[in-house]
């Protein structure tokens, strides 16, 4: 953060803020971010790109009583700072007076801010960058005779600074890190081809899985697909790896959204206190977690964030709230402006082994395509690759198949959770064994 | 004379004061290693836009980025940096930084030389003071009340506009410098209904490369109030999809995704140097039936997926892909052109000046064939007629790709009978294209509404295709 420390950018919310006020706005909002990185990828192992990447931006959304507009920018001069609120300041003028509208309420600014732990910024130049990767590539295409290509190996690294501040008086930000490491190869076997990848992915460069381990993974998973076949249509229980699961969870989070709550646009409408899970499962939400992917000790509003249950004993508790969607619905935000900061479901213990013996015979998916989820019906239908499994042993790769069922249905007939959590992101969970789904092939 | 070059300049050297002389500073940096080709891609984007919600204008945004990104290329080995400050100390970092990649040693250098001989396929103008605020949002309104007049069922009615203002000039290592002024717009409706204690959703919405009032001409975005609310009461009705494998027959228009899906991608010239796409080394062969030829054509006037000059100034071009069945050509981008000594077909697009360029579809579509979209429904006995989708996504490797019906009908007996719930379609692009039996006369592009993403860069894309009938795909429903 070479051009921009953090005292800089609270002095641009400040004008931001008092810009907005000189401007005649209410009351106002205002965001400023910097971010640095450096993405390397090496293929075959050869540098392939080296990318620098470097990105600031403000953003302002100011309040006429209760018409609201706003405006960004990537340009943080002082000129900027006025034609950004000047632009914010016209759309109000021409939004319609919303009586939801508004800053969150004062009394739930976070007052302290805890620190946890999120920045650890990696001091690496791009030629060691480029070793790594090499390195994961190279573990990659010496594991298998049969890996025969490669899209490469990538290393990315980044550093953002941000402050939030609003006409309440809150003002708070800090620096975060992100570090990733990711490979993909490519296996041949007859005419056949397939691709596969592995990722790690952490706050700390010292907690990414090893380059070794990263590129023998992405070789592992890509040659194990080789000899995939479609099966025949059918019913069966169906588990989804680890790496998958998340997604399933994420639809359940977005139908709890006030945004879709308030709009009759959910699947879960009017679920709260009911049973939508099987009782053994547990749901929470932790956002203070150190070093967590997600965590964050105030949301985009400035309200603090707090740890809560989200399912208890299979029971919807709360739903994912920020002020206006709170408003709509007569309830108080949950500190949500911006997401879910860290789920984690409780797992039932399983090891993988032991959840591919309880599925017994059936299928498991490694890789999902494409967006079939309705987020008003819950009509669940997605392509799938991924391996049959037979008396608890996997029998051969699958693909070109889709599974399909209602996530309602998917949520209830939820069997096992694993406590084989592959890749710690901002959800956490092992795979998921589901009773029952349709399986669409030959 | 090219006026679209004149206002980037005026926008992207003038207005920050970069003189000529500093530009060919910034570009002797680039250029003071042994590097096969540079660019410097300068950028300003203004975009605009407003959501009714609940009958309400709710919200409105106002957004300006602008910067500058540095390209140095060696061989296949590409180095990047970029600013979103446009004075000469920060664009000189960014050379510095960029041509790190390539080995000590020196360039020719040219003199900068503007290429104003570029046919502009839309007007060079400002979307977003086309219409006044007041024409904008009194549009939205009167979507809204169309859409609830439609049907008492209609529950909840969200309209957005956007229009966005995006110049572009793009210097490259032969001091060839282009500009263009590329207008977008884009509307959308959707809603939701209820009956009996069931909500679906339905949602249309248009756009062009064009000023505002493209909504106004015919009506045309109350046809997208009118079409969502028709399409969410067809879904009211919907029962489960069949499971399994049957023929499918394609409605025109924007269920070409089917084409960018399961052939475009995997003709990118990227894909294909490396040898990664199920598409590679198979230039000349037979890779769909001979009724199909496709193309890939960024220069359809006014077109969201259309430009003048792709991301890098080359003129783009009506591109054969496939003809009569056999594979043609693939898209290229300047530097996957000059590592397969194919020719440049001015497909090397980008998100922004932040991102690097690569080959990118613009408008992919199939031509029109003999068959009476009507004969090709009749010669189903028992299948799947879709007319409408969402999404989809291909595995370029293995070839599979998925797209997802939101709209569909059993087809019985030659008939089009019950509507059945979305599902997700799934095949085998080279496999699915050689099962394409029938092809109808009746070729449609969408209406503007497509956004192709890849490598995390989303780019505005065009898709259009006949009616067509492919004798077997696998259909994701739950009905087994």
């Amino acid at each position: 953060m070479s051009s921009t420390d953090a005292n800089q950018l609270q002095q641009l919310v400040s004008e931001l803020l008092d810009e907005a006020k000189r401007q005649g706005a209410s009351s106002a909002e205002a965001g400023v971010h910097a971010q640095q990185g450096l993405d390397v990828t090496v293929r075959l192992g050869e540098t392939e790109t080296i990318e620098h990447t470097n990105d600031h931006g403000l953003g302002v959304t100011v309040y006429f009583g209760q018409r609201k507009g706003s405006a960004n920018t990537t340009d943080l001069s002082p000129q900027a700072v006025k034609e950004t609120v000047a632009a914010a300041c016209r759309i109000a003028k021409y939004t319609s007076e919303d009586p939801a509208a508004g800053l969150a309420d004062p009394e739930l600014m976070a007052k302290n801010i805890p620190d946890l732990d999120l920045n650890h910024p990696w001091d690496i130049d791009a030629l060691q960058a480029a070793d790594i990767a090499r390195e994961c590539e190279d573990a990659a295409r010496a594991h298998d005779p049969r890996i025969n290509n490669s899209e490469g190996a990538s290393l990315h690294t980044q550093n953002t600074l941000f402050v939030y501040g609003n006409s309440h008086g809150f003002v708070g930000g800090y620096p975060t890190t992100r570090h990733n490491l990711s490979c993909a190869v490519l296996a041949g076997e007859g005419d056949q081809m397939q691709r596969d990848y592995w990722y790690t992915s952490s706050r700390l460069p010292e907690r990414l899985e090893s380059a070794q381990q990263v590129g023998i993974k992405a070789a592992e998973r890509t040659v194990a697909r080789l000899g995939s076949r479609k099966i025949k249509t059918t019913e069966c229980p169906v588990l989804f790896n680890a790496d998958l699961a998340p997604g399933l969870l994420r639809s359940m989070i977005g139908a709890i959204r006030g945004q879709a709550l308030y709009r009759k646009a959910s699947f879960l409408l009017d679920q709260l206190g009911e049973s939508i899970f099987p009782d053994w499962v547990q749901i929470d939400e932790d956002p203070h977690k150190l070093q967590g992917i997600a965590s964050a000790p105030f949301d985009n509003e400035g309200v603090a964030t707090t740890p809560r249950k989200l399912i208890d004993a299979g029971v919807l508790q709360g739903y994912v709230l920020d002020s206006y969607s709170a408003r709509k619905l007569g309830m108080q935000t949950t500190g949500n402006a911006g997401g879910v900061r860290n789920a984690r479901i409780s797992s039932t213990g399983e090891s993988f082994e032991d959840l591919l013996k309880r599925l017994d015979t059936g299928l498991l998916v490694t890789e999902m395509m494409g967006h079939g989820s309705n987020q008003v019906t819950g009509d669940y239908s997605r392509g799938a690759a991924g391996f049959w499994v037979e008396n608890g042993e996997i029998v051969h790769p699958v693909e070109e198949i889709t599974v399909a069922g209602n996530l309602k249905e998917m949520y209830q007939g939820l069997l096992a959770v694993g406590s084989d959590n592959q890749i710690p992101g901002s959800i956490d969970t092992g795979s998921w064994l589901i009773e029952r789904m349709t399986v669409a092939g030959d | 004379m090219s006026e679209a070059l004149d206002l980037a300049r005026q926008a992207l050297l003038d207005a920050p004061g970069l003189s000529e002389n500093a530009l060919s500073q910034v570009m002797d940096k680039l250029l003071s290693r042994r590097v096969d080709a540079a660019d410097i891609y300068f950028q300003y984007s203004r975009l605009e836009s407003w959501v009714l919600d609940d009958g309400i204008i709710k919200e409105g945004n106002h957004s300006i980025e602008q910067g500058a990104g540095l390209r140095a290329i060696s061989g296949d080995k590409t180095g990047f940096a970029y600013t979103d400050d446009l004075i000469l100390p920060q664009l000189l970092n960014a050379a510095d930084a960029a041509r790190a990649i390539a080995h000590a040693g020196k360039n020719d250098r040219h003199g900068i030389a503007p290429r104003s001989d570029l046919p502009q396929l839309y007007a060079p103008i400002n979307p977003l003071d086309t219409l006044s605020e007041n024409d904008k949002l009194d549009l939205m309104r009167k979507l809204d009340t169309e859409a609830r007049a439609q049907d008492p069922r209609v529950q909840q009615v969200t309209v957005s506009l956007v229009a966005a203002h995006d110049t572009v000039l793009v210097i490259n290592d032969e001091g060839k410098m282009s500009g263009d002024v590329r207008p977008l717009v884009r509307m959308n409706v959707s809603v939701i209904v209820e009956q009996n204690g069931r909500r679906e959703q339905g949602s249309s919405g248009g756009g062009a490369r064009r000023a505002l009032d493209f909504f106004l001409e015919q009506d045309r975005a109350l046809g997208y109030a009118r079409e969502a609310v028709r399409q969410a009461l067809v879904n009211l009705e919907a029962i489960a999809a069949p499971a399994g494998m049957l023929p499918v027959v394609l409605g025109p228009g924007w269920p070409g995704v089917l084409l960018h899906e399961a052939v475009g991608h995997g003709l990118e010239g990227d894909f294909n140097r490396k040898g990664t796409s199920a598409f590679s080394g198979r230039m000349g062969e037979l890779v769909a039936s001979p009724l199909c030829t496709v193309v890939d054509d960024g220069t359809l006037p006014d077109r969201r997926g259309s430009l003048s000059i792709d991301d890098e100034g080359t003129q783009t071009q009506h591109t054969v892909l496939i003809e009569n069945g056999i594979l043609k050509g693939y898209m290229q981008d300047k530097m996957n052109a000059r590592l397969m000594g194919m020719p440049e077909t001015g497909n090397g697009r980008r998100e922004s000046y932040a991102h690097l360029p690569m080959p990118r579809m613009t408008n992919t579509y199939m031509l029109p064939g003999e068959s009476d979209p009507q004969e090709i429904i009749s010669s189903v006995d028992k299948g799947l007629y879709a007319v409408n989708f969402g999404g989809g996504q291909v595995d370029i490797t293995s070839g599979k790709f998925v797209f997802s019906a939101n709209e569909a009908y059993l087809i019985e007996n030659g008939r089009i009978t019950a509507p059945v719930k979305g599902a997700t379609l799934i095949g085998n692009g080279p496999e699915a294209m050689t099962k394409i039996s029938m092809v109808g006369n009746d070729l449609e592009l969408d209406s503007g509404v497509g956004t192709c993403g890849k490598e995390g860069q989303s780019v505005p894309v065009g898709v259009g295709q006949p009616t067509l009938k492919i004798d077997e795909m696998t259909i994701g429903g739950t009905a087994t």
